[in-house]
């Protein structure tokens, strides 16, 4: 009866105030929308970022005539250093047909392999490849600049200033996307609770006439949240609706045509309906509530 | 053994719901009415509004339970000030107000709503939902106190009837006259058939012909046993009504013209008689 009651008084005054409603419901799905565009972008950007990342890496060259005894010790040490997830191991042999399949005259000539066999370090974190550089070439705390962790170690690859370089790029993408996701966020939950008041105060002698009837707070609010409920999903829905529809008729078609576009991870489109959902009729629901505060105190 | 053992179960089933009983008998008494029969006390109230007005000053008066009493004065006296202290709208800056015993100011904000809910308002502008029917705009105020379905069913056409607002019950407020607003508001005022009636200046935009139905539905409601206060400038109106009268004059009581002359009762019908009498001249006295 309570539930009943209060829906009805709900319905009833998004009936007799469609307008203010209507523009309500157009803010939110304005404002979804924007998001729900921008989310799989900043998605995007950061796979990206993380892809470049990922590829963040110290290559350790053994002394060309290093045996597989010496490889196999080398490994173990490498595995046993701080901060290093995995050890890739590519041999002379394995080196050699890479090259030359790039480059078959040049290697044909050299009639010999002059490739060494060598280790590709992947650090835990990119963010902490320069620790492992210096760990294996022993210019670290610990052996005080006394040379490579093994003398069967040739040379360890040099790419401090490229490595430095993507991370400050990567980073400065990936803080730009956060900055910009807040300033989105805040201006769509300002906007909403803006239409959300104007509509309120539309009706805030109603409010009034409700307080000295004898009705408690919860009683005048409860419909209204539910209101705010209705649109804020009402609105959701439709933009989840619209960018559906681009998705299957705009995007899909061209992903499968543009690895560019279909490469990076973004979130699934489930979670980003459940997202938006669940933010759009949240926003308004609480903006309603809220909003409301300052007009029941009579 | 048994016998006596299966009296005692007896007797003491018996006994048990008595002490309760003695109890709450015992309790009524001694209830918050210690001014036993005032509905409204006010002792040297004062308001004060932040911009340094005065709105009442020192202001002490009170109104038995079953009176119907007018509050008069010129704009800015503190009529609506009084009415606004009453509904707890305002507080005031100085003094008490009693209302059934109770100490307004000992009211917590979140219990309001409870106290408003033993008061029927009416209003000048009638401030009615205009989003709801006739039916409806009553039906809220027992709604709002948790009223079921078939306690609207039942209560509403009632008051409606004894307002003479039987063929409007669908209406929107927008599509009444002045007077069948006021009606719709006194229905909804009194519906839940509060201890205490207030109405501020509630003729104040109606001609004179249905100001008099007006008072005369206040004046119904009043031989009910409800207490009656009503605002008015409407001078001419008052003198007719010979009614308790108090004046207020820049926030003070100036006049407070006991009913003793007043008090015999009459019917409606006589009542609205000598209200539409067109002179002021009392006819108990020629």
């Amino acid at each position: 009866m309570k539930l009943g009651f209060f829906l009805k008084e709900a319905t009833r005054s998004m009936r007799r105030s469609a307008a203010p409603s209507f523009a309500a419901l157009a803010t939110v799905l304005v404002t979804m929308l924007v998001l729900g565009v921008f989310i799989p972008i900043v998605q995007a950007t950061n796979g990206a970022a993380n892809s470049v990342r990922g590829k963040v890496e110290v290559d350790v060259y053994m002394q060309t005539n290093a045996t597989s005894a010496d490889d196999q010790r080398v490994q173990h040490e490498l595995l046993g250093l701080p901060h290093v997830r995995s050890v890739q191991f590519v041999s002379k042999q394995q080196a050699y047909q890479q090259q030359a399949a790039q480059d078959q005259q040049a290697y044909a000539l050299l009639g010999s392999n002059p490739l060494p066999d060598t280790f590709h370090v992947i650090p835990d974190n990119p963010s902490n490849v320069l620790a492992v550089h210096s760990e294996i070439t022993g210019s670290g705390s610990s052996s005080g600049g006394s040379g490579p962790i093994d003398s069967s170690i040739n040379t360890v690859s040099n790419k401090q200033t490229d490595t430095q370089k993507i991370l400050e790029v990567t980073n400065l993408v990936t803080i730009t996307a956060a900055v910009l996701t807040v300033l989105l966020v805040l201006a769509s939950i300002l906007l909403i609770a803006n239409t959300i008041r104007l509509s309120l105060y539309a009706r805030r002698r109603e409010v009034e006439v409700m307080k000295l009837v004898g009705a408690t707070d919860w009683f005048i609010r409860v419909p209204f949240v539910i209101e705010g409920v209705i649109v804020g999903a009402a609105g959701a829905l439709l933009a989840i609706a619209v960018l559906g529809v681009t998705k299957v008729v705009l995007l899909d078609p061209l992903a499968s045509n543009w690895t560019l576009i279909a490469a990076p991870r973004t979130i699934g489109f489930t979670f980003l309906v459940v997202v938006l959902l669940g933010a759009g009729t949240l926003v308004s629901a609480v903006g309603s509530g809220l909003s409301l505060r300052r007009f029941l105190r009579v | 053994m048994a016998s006596t053992e299966s009296k005692h179960r007896l007797i003491r089933r018996r006994e048990i719901p008595a002490p309760a009983a003695a109890a709450a008998l015992e309790a009524r008494p001694a209830g918050p009415v210690p001014s036993a029969r005032s509905v409204i006390e006010f002792r040297g109230v004062s308001k004060r509004y932040s911009g340094g007005d005065t709105g009442l000053d020192q202001a002490t008066f009170s109104i038995e339970r079953g009176e119907f009493v007018f509050l008069v004065g010129s704009t800015g006296s503190g009529k609506s000030t009084v009415m606004r202290l009453l509904i707890k709208e305002l507080e005031p800056t100085g003094g008490t107000i009693r209302v059934a015993g109770h100490d307004l100011s000992q009211i917590q904000r979140k219990r309001i709503a409870y106290y408003r809910r033993n008061l029927g308002v009416v209003f000048q502008d009638f401030k009615l939902l205009p989003g709801r029917t006739v039916y409806d705009n009553v039906a809220y105020a027992l709604q709002v106190t948790g009223g079921t379905r078939r306690e609207i069913r039942d209560k509403v056409p009632d008051i409606l009837r004894l307002t003479g607002l039987s063929t409007k019950l669908h209406n929107y407020p927008d599509q009444l006259s002045g007077g069948e607003q006021q009606r719709v508001s006194i229905a909804r005022a009194f519906v839940n058939h509060p201890p205490l009636l207030l109405a501020d200046e509630p003729t104040g935009n109606l001609d004179p012909e249905t100001s008099v139905d007006i008072m005369r539905l206040l004046y119904r409601i009043n031989r009910t046993g409800t207490t009656v206060l009503i605002a008015s400038h409407d001078q001419a109106m008052v003198d007719k009504m010979r009614r308790r009268v108090l004046e207020l004059s820049h926030g003070q009581i100036v006049r407070d013209e006991a009913t003793g002359l007043y008090t015999r009762d009459e019917t409606t019908r006589e009542f609205a008689r000598r209200l539409r009498a067109p002179s002021a001249r009392p006819p108990g006295v020629s």
